[in-house]
């Protein structure tokens, strides 16, 4: 910064200047200088601008210093935006290759607010598109009767919320003692490991309001589709977790994420949704009184 | 008491005042005693605000009535009204019908107290009673559908029934999350006040099904 200092010197060297021309020569090289120093700021804050998931790290270190028995200790877990949340949302949905999704999105600021309303939601989805599907299914058939189904509302909550809480809680605890072990570079906080599982969740609302389609093609293309895109974001996400492991636990851990995860999206599919109707055109059987008995297949 | 052997009180010095409180006049007093009103005047007065509130929520202006002077009267008498007309739903065996009188009840309470805390933790200003009577007091649209509901479904079951029940279940849903969010928005912060009308959102839908799902025997 000397280049400042000299323009200091010579503004104090003339406090008084009363004269434009004595001023404009002091100025001028004020604002080279102040344009040379511009240059400078700016990759500095480039610098940091890229770089801020250190300086959010130790602001999150800073964060959650509220004992965990008062109200602000679980206000820091909803300390997200409208546009935060809607951006993770679509970095479930969308997701980039190569890039983490906890990294990229999350940087250590992970909440409740999604993981929690998206389980809501998807139970209330998972019911209702069940209900719906069955009702168009059986819709033609004179013995049917509709019936709202209620209590499976209270089984597909369990189910989502037990997936979404459980499964979080045995993989960071498998990942510590892996951790205790074998020192991986890349360790992710139990919130974190929740947070990605409640987001990945999310494409399983709109297959569910799909899954009232009753074609079994269909459904089970969304069963792939969707897994995918959530799988992938899974996988892309403890992928790098695992990988200074041993070979073959990586991929059994790897793999055992994906399994459940297919696990959760088959069962939801067989339990709340009926089986569509095969139209098979099946042998008329004439029977003993003229009229004719049409049977179909399941 | 050894201590105060040494003290002495020079006996020229006069300790004088007066015990006994002047008495003031009794009006203050008066005014805030309801003990000695009658009965009819006490129910009356809580009456009237119950049906101001009312009022207020079915023609919704940015009034401070409802926020300032809760009470949880007015959500337990829709609660419980809603889930009276809620029973008598068919069913081919008892675990495939509509919810029991319990589990609507539960819903409805749980439910608000879990909107409340949701904005409570967002930043959001409103106190927890307000907040659960505002959602209480805005399921009055939705016991309304479900009245209609029943007097339609008593005149029949059919198609235009159905597109009937719809379109009523549908309006007073929207009635109730505007009216709802119409109270409850200030309170946000601005820029996550998407995130607090959601849950609003899904939690009229859940009740706005189970009314339009409603089948009776």
């Amino acid at each position: 910064f000397a280049e400042f200092d000299d323009a200091a010197n010579l503004l104090a060297a003339n406090p008084d200047a009363t004269t434009i021309s004595i001023d404009e020569p002091v100025e001028i090289p004020k604002n080279q200088h102040s344009r040379l120093q511009e240059p400078g700021r700016e990759e500095d804050d480039e610098l940091l601008g890229t770089d801020d998931s250190d300086k959010t790290e130790l602001l999150a270190g800073q964060k959650k210093s509220a004992p965990f028995w008062t109200f602000e200790y679980y206000q820091t877990f909803f300390d997200v935006d409208t546009y935060q949340v809607l951006d993770r949302i679509k970095g479930s949905v969308f997701p980039v290759p190569g890039k983490n999704f906890v990294r990229l999105y999350i940087r250590s600021n992970p909440d409740l607010y999604g993981p929690f309303w998206i389980c809501a939601t998807l139970v209330f989805t998972i019911a209702v598109s069940g209900n719906l599907s069955n009702f168009f299914i059986h819709l033609g058939k004179p013995t049917y009767h509709y019936v709202p189904e209620f209590r499976k509302v209270s089984i597909a909550a369990t189910t989502i919320y037990a997936y979404a809480w459980l499964v979080p809680l045995a993989l960071w605890g498998f990942l510590m003692w892996r951790n205790s072990k074998v020192m991986n570079i890349v360790s992710y906080s139990f919130l974190e490991i929740v947070c990605v599982y409640g987001y990945s969740l999310f494409i399983y609302i709109p297959t569910a309001i799909l899954w009232i389609i009753p074609q079994k093609v269909v459904r089970w293309v969304l069963v792939v589709f969707s897994l995918c895109l959530s799988g992938s974001v899974l996988v892309m996400t403890f992928w790098p977790a695992v990988r200074d492991d041993n070979r073959r636990i990586a991929v059994a851990t790897v793999a055992t994420i994906l399994l459940l995860h297919a696990l959760l999206a088959v069962g939801c599919l067989a339990y709340f949704f009926d089986a569509p109707e095969v139209d098979i055109p099946a042998p008329i059987i004439p029977a003993h009184n003229g009229t004719t008995v049409i049977t179909k297949s399941h | 008491f050894p201590g105060l052997a040494d003290v002495s009180i020079p006996q020229d010095i006069p300790v004088e005042g007066e015990i006994t409180v002047p008495v003031g006049s009794h009006s203050p007093d008066e005014d805030y005693s309801t003990l000695d009103e009658p009965v009819k005047d006490t129910i009356m007065r809580d009456l009237k605000a119950v049906g101001k509130k009312f009022v207020h929520v079915m023609y919704p202006r940015k009034s401070s009535a409802l926020l300032r002077d809760w009470d949880l009267w007015g959500p337990l008498v829709l609660c419980v009204s809603l889930a009276l007309m809620l029973q008598g739903g068919s069913a081919d065996s008892k675990d495939d019908g509509g919810p029991q009188f319990a589990e609507v009840f539960v819903i409805i309470w749980f439910g608000a107290v879990v909107i409340t805390l949701n904005s409570k933790l967002l930043g959001g200003t409103i106190s927890f009673f307000q907040s659960l009577c505002v959602l209480g007091y805005c399921v009055l649209p939705l016991t309304v559908a479900m009245l209609v509901c029943r007097l339609v479904l008593l005149a029949g079951m059919g198609t235009i029934s159905f597109i009937i029940r719809l379109i009523v279940v549908g309006a007073m849903f929207a009635w109730s999350t505007l009216a709802s969010t119409a109270f409850l928005a200030d309170s946000q912060p601005p820029n996550r006040k998407a995130l607090v009308v959601y849950p609003i959102f899904l939690f009229y839908f859940v009740i706005s099904w189970m009314i339009l799902t409603f089948t009776p025997q």
